[in-house]
């Protein structure tokens, strides 16, 4: 069954189309990123899905309701992790999930959700005590509180140091486990590519590029990425291959037939006697190809 | 479920110092202050200063409860997300909404009871049984009228820093031209006539003159519940035509997230 289904999503704002013709399927059970520079469409996609908002035109569909006709019976199903941590400060960690964990129908203990973000220790203190990794963790206990079947990661680790954004991680991976369905947005890649089990990139209120991480870094034209530092003395121009030196002297080239190219480069080195320090050649990563979908430096 | 909405709200609010103290503090320094300097004499119209301040000051912790804490609270809620989590969760919104006025309720309650328990024991002021069942319908419709108004401001206010300002800006001059704070004896016809207009002076009124001793009967000034009825409703419906759940952009929340990302 398809956990969210959308269709021709068009959402206006006096004469921008922030969100013009996406479509997406979500199977239930899936980790499911959208990725997009700010402004491209993304949170306004997920807060129409959330409910937060109306769309303009279009259909969708999630866990088989309308987010906006089945407003209660929708949100006792779903679970909302805020971009920015929401929390009512005079509260204490365990009054704060005690209070949200009320309206559910199915809540999840809140002695687990402590232990499950690792607030043990300020588990009777003021949220507003908390530093802003702990109050993060907090935020993604509230939105685990009433045991969605799909949860709304909305650049949910944004803030996490990296220990914690690994055992967020491991939460996420664990949910997925046990058949919930996850929508998240990040700008961390290498998130993306961890968690998602599919992915759509979305630009300019559309989307550009859908799939598997693995299948979206194999459709990039580009095969290989080689990267050197630029040798001493050396510029751009000396160059046997067209190349522009990054302002910290390492060379990047994003190529299709990267064999010809290292020869052609590694011939030039020998003759001259140059040594091609930091040379590396790998498969080109998520992040070059959402860079090249999105276009480098929007993001 | 409201009435788990009402208990955090109360929590909230009594862990929140600087509104308990201008609501329950600040009213009874007004009482000590008016008594010490106009003395606690009987007046020409036969009752003491006390029995003229005590209502009048409960009236006005009742509508700092009501108006003043809803605004600010409401809209600073806002401005942190909350509001915005509140519509997110199968919480209906008129519950988390009836969580907060009925918390306002229960807090002017307290307030009144202190303020007319200190006039009792310290300054000699009466409570007449029979005025109890008008006081109490005064309350209510009163703290009910200004509860509206106070969501009305909190619907309109750009974000929660200006909604002090805008809250005490109308509040406190209202008072003096409601004769909240002293009497005067021939006011200027405007003066007279803004009290008139807007609702505090009736709720001064229909909460004071059942508590006086120099008046008899039921003293329910019905007219006055009438009107401020009224306001109610309209601030009501424009408060829920109005209202907003998310911040708006560029508060000081939005500006820090822009910032970050």
């Amino acid at each position: 069954m398809a956990a969210i289904e959308v269709r021709g999503l068009v959402k206006i704002y006096g004469a921008t189309r922030a969100v013009d013709g996406v479509d997406l399927d979500v199977e239930s059970g899936q980790v499911f990123a959208l990725l997009g520079p700010n402004g491209a469409g993304k949170t306004t996609t997920v807060e129409i899905l959330e409910g937060h908002r109306t769309a303009t035109s279009g259909s969708v569909s999630v866990l088989g309701m309308d987010p906006q006709t089945e407003s209660r019976r929708y949100r006792e199903k779903i679970g909302i992790v805020l971009q920015e941590t929401a929390i009512e400060r005079e509260l204490t960690v365990t009054e704060a999930l005690d209070n949200y964990g009320g309206v559910y129908p199915h809540r999840r203990p809140t002695g687990e959700l402590i232990e499950l973000v690792g607030l043990q220790d300020k588990a009777r203190a003021r949220t507003k005590t908390l530093s802003g990794g702990q109050q993060r963790r907090l935020e993604l206990a509230l939105g685990l509180v009433g045991d969605p079947d799909l949860l709304f990661l909305d650049e949910a680790t944004t803030g996490f140091d990296p220990s914690a954004r690994r055992q967020a991680w491991a939460i996420v991976a664990n949910l997925a486990s046990l058949g919930k369905t996850i929508l998240l947005t990040t700008h961390y890649m290498d998130e993306a590519q961890y968690l998602a089990d599919e992915i759509a990139i979305i630009s300019h209120g559309k989307i550009v590029a859908e799939g598997t991480p693995t299948d979206l870094v194999n459709r990039s034209a580009d095969k290989a990425r080689i990267r050197f530092s630029l040798p001493t003395g050396v510029t751009a121009s000396d160059l046997p291959v067209a190349a522009s030196g990054a302002d910290d002297g390492t060379v990047e080239l994003m190529v299709e037939s990267p064999t010809r190219l290292l020869h052609q480069l590694t011939t030039w080195a020998l003759d001259r006697d140059i040594e091609l320090y930091d040379l590396s050649v790998a498969r080109p990563s998520l992040e070059d190809v959402y860079l090249q979908l999105t276009g480098a430096g929007d993001g | 479920m409201i009435t788990q909405q009402i208990q955090y709200q109360n929590k909230i609010f009594w862990r929140t110092p600087v509104a308990a103290f201008f609501t329950l503090a600040f009213p009874l320094m007004m009482l000590v202050l008016f008594t010490a300097i106009f003395g606690n004499d009987v007046n020409a119209n036969g009752i003491s200063t006390a029995q003229f301040f005590a209502p009048n000051l409960a009236v006005f912790a009742a509508v700092s409860a009501s108006f003043t804490n809803l605004a600010i609270g409401t809209a600073i809620s806002r401005d942190n997300g909350i509001l915005k989590r509140v519509r997110g969760t199968p919480m209906p919104p008129w519950v988390y909404m009836a969580g907060r006025v009925g918390s306002a309720v229960y807090i002017a309650a307290i307030g009144v009871v202190i303020m007319m328990g200190v006039g009792m024991a310290i300054y000699g002021v009466q409570v007449p049984a029979r005025g109890i069942p008008a006081v109490v319908l005064a309350f209510l419709v009163g703290v009910g009228c200004f509860s509206a108004l106070g969501l009305l401001v909190a619907a309109l206010a750009p974000n929660g820093d200006s909604t002090p300002a805008i809250a005490n800006a109308t509040l406190l001059p209202l008072a003096f031209v409601s004769d909240i704070f002293f009497s005067v004896e021939n006011p200027p016809g405007w003066m007279d006539l803004l009290g008139d207009i807007f609702p505090l002076k009736h709720f001064a009124i229909a909460f004071r003159d059942p508590l006086n001793p120099g008046l008899e009967g039921l003293q329910i000034h019905w007219g006055r519940l009438g009107y401020m009825l009224l306001w109610g409703v309209v601030a009501v419906v424009l408060a829920v035509r109005f209202f907003r759940w998310e911040p708006k952009a560029g508060t000081r929340r939005e500006k820090r997230a822009e910032q970050s990302a």
